[in-house]
């Protein structure tokens, strides 16, 4: 397996707006996350954990700082690689606190299209997408629509068709933030079992103090600027 | 897997509504296509029928079916002395309108110049041709007369004796068919007050005039039936129909009539091009103009539909995104839906139409390049439909799935 890491970002900075409705959102953060390694991003609302997130996720580039993932160069600055739908698809999965799914695609398709996206054959993808709603557990609920799905079930789904191109990181702004706390001890569970057997580096947002154990590695953001916390003083 | 399904089988409600909408707007644009088909063909098959060679109409008018024309009774033995003629008919048309069962009665007159022609070449579906000189007719199916059916014009009743189908006049009625006196009778029946009055005008008229003080014996013969007197002309025909002899070339006849000054003539390719361009012509334009316009209101209703399906989407839209989905994607599922929209419409247009043309009071006609000419239509109308869903369905980023 390739020894690089899974994620490294370095100097991020983002600035919403400009002038006098000018908004530092995020100051010269730094973080590498290691593959397997399962990384907990605590802070205050609206000190820019989303921000953080949606950066490294490509989807909302940083004003300024550089980011590697699993290897690549994928962003210097402005400069950022050609194609980063392409590369967000095979490197990044992505899980939300809700609706993350599809509604006109049941579970199966929810983690098919992820799949048929990459380029998979439709069989191919099918069978896949049915191994890894087993391998969550929701199998039995593979041919229901999200609005069927409890949101513990939702979350599993989303999470599977995160992992289903086997990405390099996997992002999460507040998964559990919508499930009950037994519920959403499991999935965070989940997310580290899956991290450290995918070797997929992990970094979920939470503000749920009681599940910090799963996690390798915390960190914590106020006013834009990201800080590494010694696990033991927060647990 | 096809999302533009999938999507629509949630959905399922309001797309197959609005697309039975949208079948519903396209049967009536390929109906009114085959309503300007089923009028031309009904024009061109009576000329057709007839299957004349030359007419020969008043001076200047674009004859019977176009325009009234009128021509004397005795034009048919000029015309027949002209070289390379083999046959010349008297031909009398008009239109009547009467009174049946207390609802309006439309018909074409048709006069058959008995004894040579009893109506053999009348394409029959039932009964037989015109047998005696007299009451008898031939009737067109959308008449609504039946078989052996006794009908009043005038003071005198007839019997049909054969029934046609298609057989229409370019106005839409039914054309009945009569021997020439009796399409005379009927057209110029006036009631015997009318005529005694006109006897008695005719005789006054004598009475005043110098040479009839001269010729007291003159105003005597005023007063008798006009059929009696030398100085009245029969009634006047519409045209005069002409048959050249094998092995004669029409031009040449035609261009022999057309010398004289008192009256015009007519190929059948002509006739039929005047009645084409003339009352035709304009039920195609005003057909075309329905058809424009309605065909904008399926698109629009279609880009209705679409727009509201796409900004339905939005949230799933950026979550394709966010999972790699690129631009062809998102673009393929809204035009995809927008075919199967059009399409979908079509094939409802299709099937629709083929069991309610034929209720239509006029002959519908399905011709297969108005088929291929609608799916290009529909296919025109699909694409610009979907561009409003699709522009704002580009404007999408993926971020917007966070929210
Ligand atoms: N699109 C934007 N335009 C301007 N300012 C923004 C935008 N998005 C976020 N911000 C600002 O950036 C700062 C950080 O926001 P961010 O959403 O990253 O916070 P957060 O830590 O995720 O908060 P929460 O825990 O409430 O989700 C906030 O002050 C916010 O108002
Ligand atoms: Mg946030």
């Amino acid at each position: 397996m390739n020894e690089s890491p899974a994620i490294e970002a370095i100097d991020l900075t983002k600035v919403y707006g400009s002038g006098n409705t000018e908004v530092v959102a995020m100051r010269n953060a730094s973080m590498t996350v290691r593959r397997g390694e399962v990384v907990a991003l605590l802070g205050p609302s609206g000190s820019g954990k989303s921000t953080f997130l949606t950066a490294v996720g490509l989807i909302n580039p940083p004003t300024s700082g550089r980011i590697r993932i699993g290897g690549h160069q994928v962003l210097d600055g402005p400069l950022a690689q050609a194609n980063l739908t392409a590369f967000r698809r095979q490197h990044v999965g992505f899980v939300f606190q809700k609706s993350n799914l599809i509604p006109f695609l049941n579970a199966r398709e929810n983690v098919q299209i992820a799949l048929e996206l990459n380029d998979s054959s439709p069989r191919a993808a099918r069978q896949r997408a049915l191994e890894l709603l087993e391998e969550l557990g929701v199998r039995d609920r593979s041919e229901n629509l999200p609005s069927m799905l409890s949101g513990g079930q939702q979350q599993r789904v989303a999470l599977a068709r995160a992992l289903a191109n086997q990405p390099s990181i996997l992002l999460a702004d507040e998964p559990t933030a919508a499930l009950d706390s037994g519920n959403g001890r499991q999935v965070m569970e989940l997310f580290a079992r899956l991290a450290h057997e995918h070797g997929t580096g992990v970094i979920v947002v939470t503000h749920d103090q009681r599940a910090l154990s799963v996690f390798d590695t915390i960190y914590e953001m106020e006013d834009g600027i990201l800080n590494l916390q010694p696990k033991e003083a927060v647990v | 897997m096809n999302l533009a399904l999938k999507d629509i089988r949630h959905n399922l409600g309001r797309f197959v509504l609005t697309t039975i909408g949208v079948g519903m707007l396209l049967m009536v644009v390929m109906g009114m296509a085959g309503i300007y088909r089923g009028v031309v063909e009904d024009a061109t098959l009576l000329i057709d029928r007839i299957g004349t060679d030359l007419w020969v109409v008043q001076h200047d008018t674009r004859g019977p079916f176009a325009e009234v024309s009128r021509v004397p009774a005795s034009l048919v033995h000029r015309v027949r002395a002209v070289p390379g003629v083999r046959d010349s008919r008297e031909f009398v048309y008009h239109t009547i309108q009467r009174e049946r069962d207390g609802k309006p009665f439309r018909m074409a007159v048709l006069g058959l110049s008995w004894p040579s022609d009893k109506g053999d070449w009348v394409p029959l579906i039932a009964g037989r041709p015109l047998a005696q000189n007299h009451f008898e007719m031939i009737a067109d199916v959308s008449l609504g007369v039946r078989l052996d059916e006794r009908l009043s014009f005038g003071k005198e009743t007839y019997r049909v004796v054969g029934i046609t189908r298609n057989m229409i006049s370019s106005g839409g009625d039914g054309i009945a068919f009569f021997t020439v006196v009796d399409a005379e009778a009927i057209q110029f029946d006036s009631s015997g007050e009318a005529v005694r009055l006109e006897r008695a005008a005719r005789k006054g008229r004598g009475e005043r005039s110098e040479i009839g003080t001269k010729l007291p014996s003159l105003v005597e013969q005023a007063a008798k039936p006009s059929g009696e007197l030398p100085a009245i002309a029969r009634p006047q025909i519409s045209a005069v129909m002409v048959q050249v002899a094998p092995g004669t070339s029409v031009e040449q006849v035609a261009a022999t009539i057309s010398g004289w000054s008192d009256v015009s003539v007519h190929t059948r390719s002509e006739q039929a091009e005047f009645l084409l361009k003339g009352s035709v012509d304009k039920a195609r334009r005003q057909l075309g103009l329905f058809r424009v316009l309605l065909t904008l209101i399926a698109a629009i209703i279609m880009a209705l539909i679409l727009y509201t399906l796409t900004l339905e989407k939005i949230h799933s839209i950026a979550l394709l995104q966010l999972i790699g989905a690129r631009k062809p994607v998102i673009l393929g599922l809204i035009l995809q839906q927008a075919l199967m929209l059009g399409f979908g419409g079509y094939a409802i247009a299709y099937l629709l139409g083929q069991r309610l043309f034929p209720l239509f009071p006029r002959r519908v006609i399905v011709t297969g390049d108005d088929l291929l000419q609608l799916a290009v239509i529909v296919l025109a109308i699909s694409f610009a439909s979907s561009v409003l869903g699709i522009w704002k369905a580009l404007l999408v980023k993926p971020n917007e799935a966070l929210s």
